[in-house]
C-alpha cells in the first residue's frame, strides 16, 4: 500500500513543476495513510536529491542507470515493475508529455481508472472524485474512479509548492527492460530555455504584433520577467512563431500565475486555453476586443510602444 | 500500406458550452458538429503521404465510436477523401472503453498504421492512442509533430519534455499527432460530397467493455469580475497593480 510518483529530471535536474508534483504526492499519501514512495529514471545530480528531501521525499527508487528518455513501451515496463514492486493504489505523474504516454499503459495493464489533468487535490477520496478541465478549458468535469489503483496526472500549476522535512534514502532499481522497437536517431534541447509547461508567467503575442520581426522586444519582456513565451494560433499558422508556442484551444492549454496578452484579440478557442491563469493582464489597439472580457487588467494602447514601456517599468520595479 | 484514423466527433471549436439541466452533459441544442481538430490533422496527414506516394498507400479507414450522430461527422472524412468508414455502435463512456473498441477494430481490419490525435477537444484525456498501443503491443510514438514514410517504416519527429527527437519507427505502428504535423485541414469540394456518399459506411457492434472511471458532474468556469483598465502611458502603473495589488510579480 502506497503512494507511487514519478518525478521527471530535466538534464539531471528537478524542475519546480516537479517539486510542485513531490509536495502534492505528499499531501495524497498524508490524505490516504500510506508510503510515499518515488520513482526517479536517468541520472541525477547529487545536490538535487537534497531539494527533493526538502518537498516530502523519503524513499527513492534510483532507476539512475535506466536513460532518461526512452521508447514509451519500454518507460511504462519500468513503471510496471516499480507498480509491482511497491503495490500503489496512487500512481502519480505530471500531466506533459511524458504522463500523457505512460498513464493510460499503467490504465490499461492493471484496469486502473485515470484523472488527466486533475486540478489540485481530490473533491473526495471515498470514493475517488477528481475535478479536471473539460472541452479544452470551457468546463470542468469531476470524474470519479472506481478502480483499486488510481492514476493521476497533475495538471501544472494547480497545487501549491510546500516545503516539508524528508529524508531521503536511495534504493537501486534496475529493472530488466526490453529492447525498444523504436530508434532515436536524432535529439534536440532547447537547452535553458523555460518552458511553457513550466512558466510561472506567461509572455504571448498575436496578430497584433504585426510580424515575425517584431518578436525581440517580447522575448526581452519575457527575459527580464523570467516567463516562457508563447503565441496565438494565427501566429503559429503564418509561421511566425513555432507551433509548440500556440495556446488556445487546438494548441496547448495553460495556467500559469500572470499571463500577458499582447495584441490577441482573444477569439473564443483562445480564451479557453488560458482562462485558468491566475491573473490576466491584455494589451490590444481596439478596445472593443474579447480579450478584455477574460483579463483582469488591460491596457487600450499599441503593442509595440508599450512594450518597452514595461520592460523599464519591471526593472525599476525590481531594483 | 493500409492507414487508420480514428476520429472523434466533437462540438465546434467556437461553441459556446452550456451544460445540461442535470450537468452530466452539455446542451447539444443548435452545436455543430466536427471531426476533432487534431484527428483532422491526422486524417489530412494521411492524405498527403498517400499523394506524395503514389501506390504506396492501397486505403485509408476512419473510424469513430458512438451512436448515429456521429455519422455525418464520418461522412465529412470520406468527403475529404477517405476510402471508407466504420462506426462501432456504442456512445463511449472513458477512454478506456474507446480503445478497447479501437482494438477490436484494429484486429478486424489489420492497418499498417494507425493515426490519431493526441487528445480530444471534448473530454482532453489523451488517453486513447497510449491506450491503443498498450491493448495491441505495436510500436507507438505520442506527440508526433512530424511524419515520413522511410525504406524501413516510418520517420518521426515527437516533442518530449524540453525537446524535440527524431526516431525511426517499424510497422505496424500507432502515433498521436499533435499540431505542425500537417498544414491546413481540407475542406471537402463537392466532388467529394458527392463521391462520400456512395462510399462504403459500415457499423459494427461494440464488444462488452467495463469503464474504469465516469463524469459524474461538469461545471462552468466563474464569470471573470470586470477588466480594470489602465491608460495607455501608464505602463509603469500597471506594472505597481501587478506588485501590490495582484501579487503575482
Amino acid at each position: 500500500m502506497s503512494v507511487l510518483v514519478y518525478i521527471e529530471n530535466r538534464d539531471g535536474q528537478f524542475k519546480k513543476n516537479q517539486l510542485e508534483l513531490m509536495s502534492y504526492a505528499k499531501k495524497i499519501s498524508e490524505a490516504t495513510n500510506q508510503e510515499l514512495v518515488t520513482l526517479s529514471i536517468g541520472n541525477v545530480k547529487e545536490e538535487e536529491w537534497a531539494r527533493l528531501s526538502a518537498h516530502g521525499a523519503t524513499r527513492v527508487l534510483n532507476g539512475e542507470n535506466l536513460p532518461n528518455q526512452i521508447d514509451n513501451e519500454v518507460f511504462a515496463q519500468a513503471l510496471f515493475a516499480a507498480i509491482e514492486l511497491v503495490q500503489p493504489k496512487y500512481l502519480i505523474l505530471s500531466d506533459n508529455n511524458t504522463g500523457k504516454a505512460l498513464a493510460p499503459r499503467v490504465s490499461v495493464k492493471y484496469r486502473a481508472g485515470i484523472v488527466s489533468g486533475i486540478l489540485g487535490l481530490p473533491i473526495s477520496y471515498e470514493p475517488f472524485v477528481g475535478k479536471k478541465r473539460a472541452y479544452s478549458g470551457k468546463a470542468f468535469a469531476h470524474v470519479k474512479v472506481n478502480s483499486d489503483l488510481k492514476v493521476l496526472t497533475l495538471s501544472p500549476n494547480s497545487f501549491e509548492i510546500k516545503e516539508s522535512s524528508g529524508n531521503v534514502q536511495l534504493e537501486a532499481f534496475e529493472p530488466a527492460l526490453p529492447t525498444p522497437k523504436t530508434k532515436v536517431v536524432q535529439a534536440d534541447k532547447q537547452m535553458g530555455k523555460l518552458l511553457l509547461s513550466e512558466a510561472d508567467i506567461v509572455v504571448s503575442g498575436g496578430r497584433g504584433m504585426k510580424s515575425a520581426d517584431n518578436w525581440g522586444p517580447l522575448e526581452e519582456l519575457a527575459e527580464v520577467m523570467g516567463a516562457a513565451t508563447a503565441c496565438s494560433r494565427p501566429v503559429s499558422d503564418e509561421g511566425w512563431r513555432p507551433h509548440h508556442e500556440h495556446v488556445g484551444q487546438t494548441g496547448k492549454i495553460i495556467g500559469p500565475t500572470l499571463y500577458i496578452a499582447l495584441g490577441i484579440s482573444g477569439a473564443i478557442q483562445h480564451l479557453a486555453g488560458v482562462s485558468s491563469s491566475k491573473v490576466i493582464v491584455a494589451i490590444n489597439k481596439d478596445p472593443e476586443a474579447p480579450i478584455f472580457t477574460a483579463a483582469d487588467y488591460g491596457i487600450v494602447g499599441d503593442v509595440q510602444k508599450l512594450i518597452p514601456q514595461l520592460i523599464d517599468a519591471y526593472k525599476e520595479l525590481k531594483q | 500500406m493500409k492507414i487508420l484514423v480514428c476520429i472523434s466527433n466533437v462540438p465546434d471549436t467556437t461553441t459556446r458550452i452550456k451544460l445540461s439541466g442535470d450537468k452530466k452533459s452539455v446542451e447539444t441544442n443548435g452545436v455543430q458538429w466536427i471531426i476533432n481538430p487534431w484527428d483532422e490533422l491526422a486524417l489530412t496527414r494521411a492524405m498527403e503521404l498517400s499523394e506524395q506516394n503514389a501506390g504506396s498507400i492501397q486505403a485509408i479507414s476512419v473510424v469513430s465510436v458512438g451512436d448515429a450522430s456521429v455519422e455525418p461527422t464520418l461522412r465529412k472524412a470520406l468527403a475529404v477523401g477517405a476510402n471508407e468508414a466504420i462506426r462501432v455502435n456504442l456512445v463511449p463512456a472513458d477512454s478506456y472503453s474507446v480503445a478497447v473498441q479501437l482494438a477490436e477494430v484494429v484486429k478486424q481490419e489489420n492497418p499498417d498504421l494507425v493515426l490519431l490525435g493526441i487528445e480530444s477537444s471534448d473530454f482532453n484525456s489523451s488517453g486513447v492512442g497510449a491506450m491503443l498501443a498498450e491493448l495491441l503491443g505495436f510500436a507507438s510514438v505520442s506527440s508526433v509533430s512530424s511524419l515520413e514514410l522511410s525504406s524501413s517504416g516510418l520517420t518521426i519527429k515527437r516533442e518530449v519534455e524540453g525537446g524535440t527527437e527524431q526516431l525511426e519507427c517499424p510497422l505496424p505502428a500507432i502515433l498521436s499527432v499533435q499540431k505542425g504535423i500537417a498544414l491546413e485541414p481540407r475542406i471537402p469540394a463537392m466532388r467529394g460530397i458527392m463521391m462520400a456518399r456512395s462510399k462504403p459506411l459500415k457499423v459494427v457492434e461494440p464488444v462488452a467493455v467495463e469503464p474504469l472511471s465516469e463524469w459524474i458532474e461538469l461545471e462552468l468556469p466563474e464569470a471573470k469580475s470586470a477588466c480594470k483598465m489602465i491608460p495607455e502611458d501608464n505602463a509603469k502603473e500597471l506594472i505597481r497593480l501587478l506588485h501590490e495589488e495582484a501579487k503575482v510579480i
